[in-house]
């Protein structure tokens, strides 16, 4: 092949948004500055639960500065509610999950009752953000205090009910069967019996969120800055709500400080501003601060287990039954979407025949509860892999033995597991080794057998070192789609937009580096837009691990149809067949015949329209296409971690002596930015593990409400990481690719909690719920101190 | 979350911020470094009308080495403690809990005088003038009042300055020959609030103490001397038993919070786990024991 | 109310002034007086760092101080690094050791870690994991930041940064 690019993907490309971002130069939601922009603050309810009587503006309306203030009242005929339903349930979860789903719509600004606090129930607009606040403060509300339901088992039994039209708080059930589980058990050789807890914590990017809004009366539309993660999402409910066609409110999601996934559903302000910039007809700016974000941005995880495992003498599991609780809050904005995950992820790796799924998404009077990085993922592989720790405690076995007796054999894949995903397909297991991951891992940390001779010396010396192992699978890049469109323009550069929308993961340089390679250009001639929806006519977002799968096939199909065009455009100006041509060094040109060549910019002016184009017949003006990738079905990442701890007697703390991941997610785009992301969401799993929690007192207060309280990991909290990347290509795509955004996430609480069960295993410890704290530890020593004298 | 309306009068000499806070009494809070008063402005929770920053007084930011004692005036940021080779010399454990305090960004701004004037439990330098038996000068209009250390925390956040007074001078006694000390804290990360911290001076002669000074931060509602403690290692030396005996007791005398981050036992248990470490530092420095 | 006052003071080497009420935060003034809105905010109670300016030499939370404290005061934003077109050093060895991801707390980062570094002629690994504790990133991990700063402590001390022998 003459002449042609070395391959983009694949090569640690230098990120493009490193330049503006390293300079303060980026552009987030609150460094925008429009003319005659009015300021938003938002007052929220301080009670858990509370029948609104009244809400005065008098004060507020009269103070400095007051554009306008208002309460539920004044909205509630003005603006609908989002539907409770932002992702539909699919439809091949009819038969698999027997879904009962009631999750109830969200009003913006309630003017009946609030249920959690932090909830929104009037605003003020003003000159400033300090005169807003200073007038929220006069806003005096009456409310007839009702009793809070604080968690997800008081929410089962109790009378008070969050939403008047859901009976017992469930908003709702899913059930999901494979086999027979009750017969299983019944047969099996011994029973395992436990309850666990992965409790409430949550995204907390650096940045929160924001909305800034502007009306252009002229052309009757809209354009909405959103820090958000689905910009065509947002599009959808504002135009919904201000009656307006979609093409006519545009929103763009700037540079986003950290997502996560917290937010990536609509909020009631993504509306809300724009309501208020249309009406106002001046631009209106509204930045969350700290407190509310923790107070109010979605909340995550907090799900209640009790499980019961059927498994032989071997360790080999033949029945697990799944039954839980997922505390959503007071709504649950992507509805049954995370219980569903966890449904379809528990028995990860694990080769089980029979399983029995049943949960319920109850509502509380807590912070609504919505995906953050591994979505499910997380709660069931603390509740898995504890299992297989006790297991292998009960049989006196090595939990490394256990989980390679039960794990699918490379030879077994493709392997259909029996339940329907997320997306309502049934679940095959497309590619991996998922033994060879975990020994991988245990090299890496050392040897399985040379650390428990250390930890036998280390026990007899009196200190505790413990092992954590913690495997999964990881579903990603799901649809239903995702939409791009890409262009040559007459610089004879490639436009390439999507409907992706990034905060942090390099999309602008990833994408760039998978066009370049499909068109065979330096990848200095492709630019990328995204989020934003005057670009792509329709787009999904970022979440759930796929945009790497989605956005990049979305491209290679849009491109294709736009090569149609050039290689027909090319033959006629160079007459040669299609079939001579090929795309190299940002022309076209005949293979072998280096000077029958054309620019891409040549042909993008042949393309066109007018008296001297020079198109053949039948072949449309213009280098443009439009593609809606939807994937056939999710593709299969996965991964096994080990970490080496060490418990400090004395203090009970836990220090991490060393953590392994073998993570392997295809083919990977760009692998320093892989890289980065599976290393980034680790620390935050080492966060959820042993720092953070939202914690409600019994009245439904939230006591995590700043960073004082609420910790998350700093540079002097990591421990020495080492991230082994492997790329089994995913048969699902033709270039490989699956998800990786969410992986690093997913294992560390259960990792460090099976390490300190380890380390304490003379103790006969077990720690079944999260966080892992110090305290606890040194309760579990003192204890077997006591014992042992 | 942004400040309540207020107004911030900057005097330039202390007399002048003397006036100003007899003037103004309860509508004016005094504003040294801001890294503790600020975040509760910025969250509405204190709403003073007037703030007097204290910052353009130039001539209450001073380390004088005067003889048997180094004054250190209340402006003096924690950063210029942090790097006093005066201080490191002749006050060592000044310096090492400096180090401790949050980040070195706070330190830029923070001051002795601001963190003894707040007297947050788990703040570190109240513990420090405890354990080095400083006193602390106090000036209003009405004139200047000496106050020693063990009478300047009265209660959590509160101290016996009256409301017209400053805190202007920490008096800080240069340590004798033949001591150790050591300023050792546990915190759930690094610069987080202390769950417990102990600030150890101990002289000694012949290798036996003769003056052992334990004061604990983060334990109670305010910093306190760990007096059974201190009366074993005087009397018991610094043996491992000895050791082991004073944690117990100083674990016993405090009285712990208990909130989200520690329940009052497991603070307690802290306190034990310190006061060892200290004592055993304090004593290596010493050169007592290897 | 409380009257704005002027405040006038020299932001990356350019004498600025702006207007400012007394209880106006200085990291607000700076982003939404003087337009320097590459420092950002993130919590306004101190403790994520993203806020971080150097004030007269040392590095500051500006979240934590009032604009009209500043009058008069030499102040060095991220702004101030680059040289032209010419990154400055450590925000080199940011993008080439990935120590950023979406770019939020990297200003402030920058900022905390000159400071560090160009106030000490030594550190040691853990000198630098303890100092950059200072400032919150929740994208990275820190490995890169670490590395980084790292990489910039040699470049500025001309010695080796002595590294963490083994654990224990």
């Amino acid at each position: 092949m003459a002449d042609t690019m070395p391959s983009y993907i694949g090569r640690s490309v230098v990120r493009r948004e490193d330049n503006r971002l390293l300079k303060g130069a980026g552009t987030f939601v609150g460094d925008m500055k429009l003319e005659g922009m009015v300021h938003v603050a938002i007052v929220r309810s301080q009670q858990a639960h509370a029948r609104i009587n009244s809400v005065d503006l008098e004060a507020a309306r009269n103070a400095d500065g007051v554009v306008l203030a208002l309460a539920g009242a004044e909205l509630k005929d003005v603006l609908p509610p989002i539907s409770g339903m932002q992702v539909a349930a699919p439809k091949g979860w009819r038969d698999g999950m027997d879904p009962h789903i009631e999750i109830p719509d969200q009003t913006l600004v309630p003017h009946d009752k609030l249920r959690y606090v932090g909830e929104p129930y009037a605003l003020v607009v003003a000159g400033d953000r300090y005169m807003a606040e200073d007038a929220a403060e006069l806003i005096e509300g009456d409310f007839e205090p009702l009793p809070p339901i604080a968690s997800a088992e008081a929410a089962l039994d109790a009378e008070a009910l969050v939403h008047d039209h859901l009976p017992g708080n469930i908003a709702a059930t899913l059930h999901a069967k494979k086999g027979d589980g009750e017969a299983a058990l019944e047969t099996a050789p011994h029973r395992l019996k436990r309850r666990f807890y992965h409790h409430r914590y949550a995204a907390m990017p650096m940045e929160c969120r924001g909305v800034v809004a502007e009306y252009d009366s002229r052309t009757d539309s809209i354009t909405v800055w959103s820090s958000t993660q689905v910009v065509h999402w947002v599009r959808r409910e504002v135009a919904n709500a201000l009656d307006m066609p979609e093409d006519r409110v545009r929103v763009v999601a700037p540079d986003v400080g950290g997502g996560f996934g917290g937010k990536g559903h609509v909020y009631p302000e993504d509306i809300l501003i724009a309501y208020l910039a249309k009406r106002l007809d001046r631009p209106v700016k509204w930045l969350e601060d700290r407190h509310e974000h923790l107070l109010n941005a979605a909340h995550s995880r907090d799900n209640l287990f009790d499980i019961e495992v059927g498994y032989d003498d071997e360790g080999r599991i033949s029945v697990v039954k799944n039954y839980f609780l997922v505390d959503s809050g007071a709504y649950s904005p992507v509805g049954a979407a995370i219980a569903g995950n966890s449904i379809a992820h528990f028995m990860g790796p694990y080769d089980i025949p029979h399983y029995e799924a049943d949960c319920k998404v109850m509502m509380t009077n807590r912070t609504p509860n919505a995906p953050y990085r591994g979505a499910g993922r997380p709660e069931v592989a603390f509740a898995m892999e504890r299992s297989i720790d006790l297991i292998a405690n009960e049989l006196g076995l090595d939990p490394a033995e256990v989980r390679f007796s039960n794990m699918i054999q490379p030879e077994q894949m493709p392997y259909a597991v029996g339940l329907p995903y997320r997306d309502g397909v049934m679940i095959e297991y497309d590619s991996g080794d998922y033994p060879e991951a975990l020994r991988k891992a245990l090299e890496g940390i050392g040897g399985l057998d040379e650390f428990r001779s250390r930890q036998k010396v280390a026990l007899a010396e009196g200190r505790y070192l413990g092992l954590g192992l913690g495997c999964y699978v990881e579903g990603t890049g799901i649809g239903p789609f995702e939409g791009a469109t890409v262009k040559i323009d007459s610089s004879g550069k490639v436009m390439v937009a999507t409907g992706a929308c990034p905060q942090g993961q390099g999309h602008e340089t990833a994408f760039a580096q998978v066009a370049a390679d499909i068109w065979n250009v330096p990848i200095d001639d492709v630019v990328v837009t995204l989020a934003d929806t005057s670009h792509v006519t329709m787009g999904y977002g970022t979440i759930a691990s796929r945009s790497a799968v989605t956005a990049s096939g979305a491209i290679k199909d849009s491109s294709d149809k736009v090569k149609e065009k050039v290689f027909a455009i090319a033959a006629n100006v160079l007459e040669a067949s299609e079939s001579d041509l090929e795309l190299r060094n940002g022309s076209v040109g005949v293979k072998g015949v280096p000077e029958m060549s054309m620019t891409l910019k040549e042909v993008a002016r042949a393309a066109l329209p007018g008296w001297i184009h020079q198109r053949p017949e039948g072949i449309e003006a213009g280098l443009e296409g439009t593609a809606y990738y939807e994937p056939p079905t999710v593709t299969w990442a996965y991964a096994a971690n080990a970490a080496i701890i060490e418990i400090d007697a004395q203090t009970g703390v836990v220090k991490i002596e060393n953590y392994v991941e073998v993570h392997d997610a295809g083919t990977l785009i760009n692998p320093g930015i892989a890289d980065g992301q599976v290393k980034g969401g680790l620390v935050q799993g080492i966060g959820g593990g042993l720092f953070e929690e939202l914690s409600y007192d019994e009245h439904g207060q939230l006591m995590t409400g700043s960073f004082m309280d609420y910790l998350l990991p700093t540079a002097s909290d990591v421990p020495p990481i080492k991230v082994i990347h492997t790329e089994t290509p995913s048969p699902r795509n033709s270039f490989g690719f699956k998800g990786l955004g969410e992986g690093g996430a997913i294992a560390p609480p259960v990792v460090i909690a099976n390490a300190v069960c380890d380390a304490l295993k003379s103790f006969g410890a077990e720690l079944n719920n999260t966080p892992v704290r110090a305290e606890q530890i040194l309760n579990i020593l003192d204890a077997g101190a006591a014992v042992a004298e | 979350m942004k400040p309540p309306p207020l107004d911030i009068l900057t005097p330039s000499s202390l007399a002048e911020a003397l006036s100003m806070l007899t003037e103004y009494g309860d509508e004016a809070r005094p504003l040294a470094g801001g890294q503790s008063l600020v975040p509760l402005l910025n969250f509405r929770l204190s709403r003073p009308a007037i703030l007097i920053d204290l910052n353009k007084i130039a001539d209450l930011a001073y380390i004088k080495d005067e003889g048997t004692h180094i004054a250190i005036g209340a402006m003096t940021r924690e950063r210029a403690i942090e790097v006093s080779d005066l201080v490191r010399k002749e006050t060592p454990l000044l310096q090492e809990a400096t180090t401790q305090i949050a980040h070195l960004p706070i330190r830029s701004r923070g001051t002795i005088g601001g963190s003894l004037a707040n007297a947050d439990p788990a703040a570190e330098y109240p513990a420090v003038v405890l354990a080095l038996e400083c006193e602390l000068v106090a000036q209003s209009v009405r004139g200047e009042r000496r106050i020693k250390a063990a009478a300047f925390f009265e209660d959590i956040l509160t101290t016996a300055l009256e409301p017209d007074e400053l805190l202007t001078e920490i008096i800080v006694p240069k340590i004798p020959d033949g001591s150790g000390s050591a300023f050792v804290e546990i915190a759930r990360r690094h610069g987080d609030f202390a769950l417990a911290g102990i600030a150890a001076q101990i002289t000694f002669a012949k290798s036996a103490p003769t003056d052992v000074r334990l004061a604990v931060c983060g334990a109670g509602t305010t910093a306190s001397r760990l007096t059974a403690a201190e009366e074993i290692i005087q009397r018991d030396g610094v043996g491992a038993e000895a050791i082991k005996a004073a944690s117990d007791a100083a674990a016993v005398s405090v009285d712990p919070m208990s909130d989200l981050h520690a329940s009052a036992d497991y603070r307690r248990r802290l306190t034990a786990v310190m006061t060892a470490q200290a004592v055993e530092k304090a004593a290596q420095r010493a050169g007592v024991i290897s | 109310m409380k009257a704005p006052r002027t405040v006038s003071l020299t932001v990356n080497g350019e004498a600025l002034s702006g207007e400012a009420s007394p209880r106006m935060l200085f990291a607000d003034f700076l982003r939404d007086v003087l337009g320097k809105t590459g420092t950002h905010v993130g919590c306004e109670h101190g403790v994520c760092g993203a806020c971080t300016v150097i004030v007269d030499d040392v590095a500051v939370r500006s979240c934590l101080m009032f604009a009209v404290q500043a009058e008069g005061a030499d102040v060095k934003t991220v702004e101030g690094l680059a040289d032209g077109e010419e990154l400055h050093p450590l925000q080199k060895l940011f993008s080439e050791h990935r120590a950023l991801q979406c770019g939020y707390c990297t200003p402030g980062m920058l900022m905390t870690a000159i400071d560090l570094v160009e106030s000490s002629d030594a550190l040691s690994e853990q000198d630098i994991k303890v100092g950059m504790s200072a400032a919150l990133c929740r994208c990275t991990g820190y490995e890169g930041i670490v590395k980084a700063v790292t990489a910039y402590a040699e470049q500025v001390h001309g010695k080796p940064v002595t590294r963490e022998s083994d654990n224990g």
